[in-house]
């Protein structure tokens, strides 16, 4: 009987392993890219000495859909679609980024209520990514869906929201250079009012629920932990940076759209473990609601839509914009030379760059804690990749 | 049980004999008595045993289907959502329904696989899954097998399963599978000390290692051992839950790690067979905690009115609702957790009650303390001791991690680098959030 090439090489492994020293090997487990807490099509390939994780590498491209070359042969304006399917999570935050750096590059004024109702959007878009967040961060470490459809519960009613004012729920397709596609329909406000009504108890459960469990905390507290110098070396930013201690919110440290006008504060944790992270998500929900409650409180009447020419041919020059999108600082690099669509088009994708921490996070911990650190930085594969 | 004759004697009275129609195995008794008279005595055992089998396959197989759309409806409603609700009146056919997919769809097995230890786990796997019913008391006499080494039976059945899992994962030659596998060798190893000295505190107090007779002691002393024992049913039901790979000890096939553990390489109705076999796994401890520390059929003389098997389904099925009632709540616990709460806090937490029972024992039987009195003070004293090994064992056991809180504070006006980091942790004011802690 001849021995196929697969069942030789597990042998030769075997024997090798068997000759050398304490007769043992480090395995190569590959996560992904087809796995159950990979969120998306990514590939962590992790080398394991029993269950403690001695190098982790990752592989990431999966999902390249060559946004950033594509948006070189379009105009300003069709390039905005593209931005919903960068991070297809926080598609109101992507297109707002992407929106200012077009109109920086074009001096164009945004009108008052665009303003407001762009800060409207990308507030409900992060309680609908951070819910996204919490809830399969509680999955990868081994909750069986109850917290994540909990949770999806308030996404939904966003989405519907995103559905009444647009059309779209998750490609919304909705900023528009200067300004915002359509003023907010009729039945908006009362069902944001109602919205912002029910959400505090939702999260009282869910803090009854999650803050004080038992084996929520064994398994996320001091595990992946990373030091603040660490986190601003690595350029990390958002929840995984404000979880090690740094005050770093660019609605704060950089404000556009008028966040200055409203009056919220910064959640930072202490220890920057994955339990931190959860909890700065969580305080943030509520620091989004407030900023809710004073949009609409203070929301102005007026054009929704600067008069911005369809196919704008700005100046030659560049533009940097950037946002705090609910992952972190996502910041659109544009270069014109003129002519109606960028000469260069480049994200800068926070999930990416917080991703490159996680090789640093994981090493030394158990596989384990390797899958409920990477829950915790809350990629999106799309915007790793784009 | 001629109590109720007029009742009863459907069956008994057209035999010309009384025979208590709700006791099922007296049917079993009819036929091997009837058998005995003109056969060989090893045809009528045969014959016995070949109508058990298939009396607990009759009984288990269409429970495990409703048991499957319980548990999916319930797990629904935890999570907010409908379950299954297409297929058939409430969605009842759908696991017919998924049986007959699973039946139909192509079964794989890899090119590098152990081609015969492949194949057999999933056969292998159902035979203890079987067998454990045998020695389930459904009524006083009503048993497959009523061995008077019962506990013991049990637990060596049990124990097999985990060599039908480390075949299936080490012949998968697949990592995930080999992963799982390892994990659920260590953990029903591990697990299978606290089981069998919970049990073992039973047995020492009743005096038998028959179940039947566990059950008939609790009855005479007209008390539930969950009163007497209740660390010990604690103790009980968490390793079981661990044997049964059910969250938050599900680690051996944990989704999010390492996708669906040993079964991973497991398709079509090769996987359906670990899936029900799973299933049945979990009836069959539910009825067994509900037989050890909940009196099994016998509930303070309702068991006269009610057939017993009804009260000890009804048992049964509070124990299975707390298994899904854990299973949609917890997060998993880590592999080392899991060994860790296992070997320092249960086995001495069990062992402990092992002594409590031997010295209890004693009092009762050398001492001839009178048990009416004397039960009644003993639970309460165990109850107490429970309470306080429990917050002794969580205080003691618990990571040094945890023991300062989780703070979530404020940043304020303070945005920036590092320097802006320090003023914020330096501020005295209270933090936001603050949980855990000691």
């Amino acid at each position: 009987m001849t021995m196929s090439d697969d069942t030789r090489l597990a042998m030769q492994g075997t024997i090798e392993a068997l000759t050398s020293g304490d007769g043992s090997e480090p395995v190569v487990v590959n996560l992904g890219p087809q796995h159950p807490s990979t969120h998306g099509v990514f590939r962590l390939k992790v080398t394991l000495d029993g269950e403690i994780v001695q190098d982790a590498e990752m592989r990431i491209g999966y999902l390249h859909r060559s946004m950033e070359k594509l948006a070189e042969e379009r105009t300003y304006t069709q390039n905005i679609p593209f931005t919903d399917r960068i991070d297809y999570l926080a598609a109101m935050s992507n297109n707002l980024a992407y929106c200012l750096a077009a109109e920086e590059l074009l001096g164009v004024e945004v009108p008052p209520r665009a303003n407001a109702i762009r800060v409207m959007f990308a507030e409900l878009q992060r309680v609908a990514s951070h819910a996204m967040a919490n809830g399969t961060f509680i999955n990868d470490c081994g909750a069986w869906h109850t917290p994540l459809f909990h949770m999806f519960r308030d996404r939904e009613r966003v989405l519907d929201m995103f559905e009444m004012t647009c059309g779209a729920r998750l490609t919304t397709n909705y900023m528009r250079i200067g300004g915002v596609a359509f003023d907010l329909p009729d039945e908006l406000l009362p069902t944001l009012e109602q919205f912002l009504a029910d959400m505090p108890e939702n999260i009282a459960n869910y803090e009854a629920l999650l803050l004080e469990n038992e084996i929520l905390h064994a398994r996320a507290r001091g595990i992946g932990v990373i030091s603040p110098e660490m986190a601003i070396n690595s350029s990390l930013s958002g929840p995984v940076l404000r979880a090690t201690g740094v005050p770093w919110d660019l609605r704060k440290a950089n404000p556009y759209c008028g966040y200055e006008d409203y009056e919220f504060d910064v959640p930072v944790g202490e220890q920057g473990d994955c339990f931190d992270r959860f909890l700065v998500r969580m305080a943030e929900v509520k620091e989004s609601l407030k900023i809710l409650r004073q949009v609409v409180d203070t929301l102005p009447d007026g054009p929704w839509l600067a008069d911005v020419p369809l196919h704008a041919r700005p100046d030659p020059g560049e533009s940097y914009a950037r946002v705090e999108s609910p992952r972190g600082e996502l910041g659109f690099y544009l270069v014109s030379d003129g002519g109606p669509a960028p000469y260069r088009f480049h994200c800068r994708p926070p999930s990416l760059i917080n991703l490159t921490a996680l090789k640093e996070m994981s090493i030394g911990g158990t596989l384990a804690d390797a899958i409920v650190t990477l829950g915790s930085i809350d990629i999106v594969v799309g915007e790793i990749d784009r | 049980m001629t109590d109720f004759a007029g009742l009863t004697s459907v069956l008994g009275s057209t035999l010309g004999a009384w025979y208590d129609f709700r006791d099922l195995n007296n049917l079993q008794r009819l036929i091997t008595e009837w058998i005995a008279d003109w056969g060989p005595d090893w045809l009528a055992s045969i014959i016995a045993g070949v109508l058990g089998t298939l009396g607990i396959l009759g009984v288990i197989g269409p429970t495990l289907l409703i048991l499957i759309w319980v548990e999916r409806k319930v797990i629904a409603r935890f999570q907010q959502r409908y379950g299954p609700n297409r297929v058939g009146p409430k969605g009842l056919l759908q696991p017919v329904a998924d049986a007959v997919k699973l039946i139909l769809k192509e079964q794989l097995a890899p090119r590098a696989a152990d081609k015969l230890i492949f194949f057999l786990p999933p056969v292998l796997i159902f035979v203890p899954g079987v067998l454990i019913w045998g020695v389930l008391p459904f009524g006083p006499r009503m048993s497959v097998a009523d061995l008077n080494v019962g506990v013991l039976f049990l637990l060596a059945v049990s124990g097999t399963t985990v060599l039908v899992i480390f075949m299936a994962g080490w012949s998968s030659n697949n990592k995930y599978a080999l992963f799982g596998a390892m994990r659920a060798v260590a953990m029903s190893i591990s697990y299978e000390v606290p089981m069998v000295l919970a049990l073992l505190t039973l047995v020492v107090f009743s005096g038998t290692m028959s179940i039947n007779g566990i059950v008939e002691w609790q009855q005479q002393e007209d008390v539930i051992f969950i009163l007497l024992f209740p660390l010990s049913a604690i103790a009980f039901f968490f390793a079981a839950s661990a044997e049964l790979n059910r969250t938050p000890a599900d680690i051996s096939e944990a989704e999010s790690e390492i996708v669906a553990g040993y079964h991973t390489e497991y398709s079509g109705m090769r996987f359906g067979l670990f899936y029900a076999v799973e299933l049945g796994n979990t009836l069959v401890v539910s009825a067994f905690i509900a037989t050890f520390f909940l009196g099994g059929w016998w509930l303070w003389g309702l068991d006269q009115w009610v057939p017993s098997w009804i009260i000890l389904l009804a048992k049964t099925g509070a124990v299975y609702f707390l298994l899904i009632w854990t299973r949609g709540t917890l997060p998993r616990l880590r592999v080392d957790q899991l060994m860790s709460f296992c070997w320092k806090a249960l086995v001495p937490a069990t062992l402990l009650f092992v002594v409590v029972a031997f010295v209890e024992r004693t009092l009762l039987i050398s001492e001839g303390w009178d048990t009416t009195v004397a039960l009644p003070i003993m639970a309460v004293f165990n109850i107490a001791l429970t309470l306080g090994a429990i917050m002794l064992f969580a205080r003691v056991s618990r990571p040094a991690a945890l023991r300062r809180p989780a703070r979530i504070r404020m940043a304020g006006t303070e945005i920036g680098g590092l320097r802006a980091a320090r003023q914020v942790a330096s501020r005295t004011e209270e933090p936001q959030f603050q949980v855990g802690g000691d």
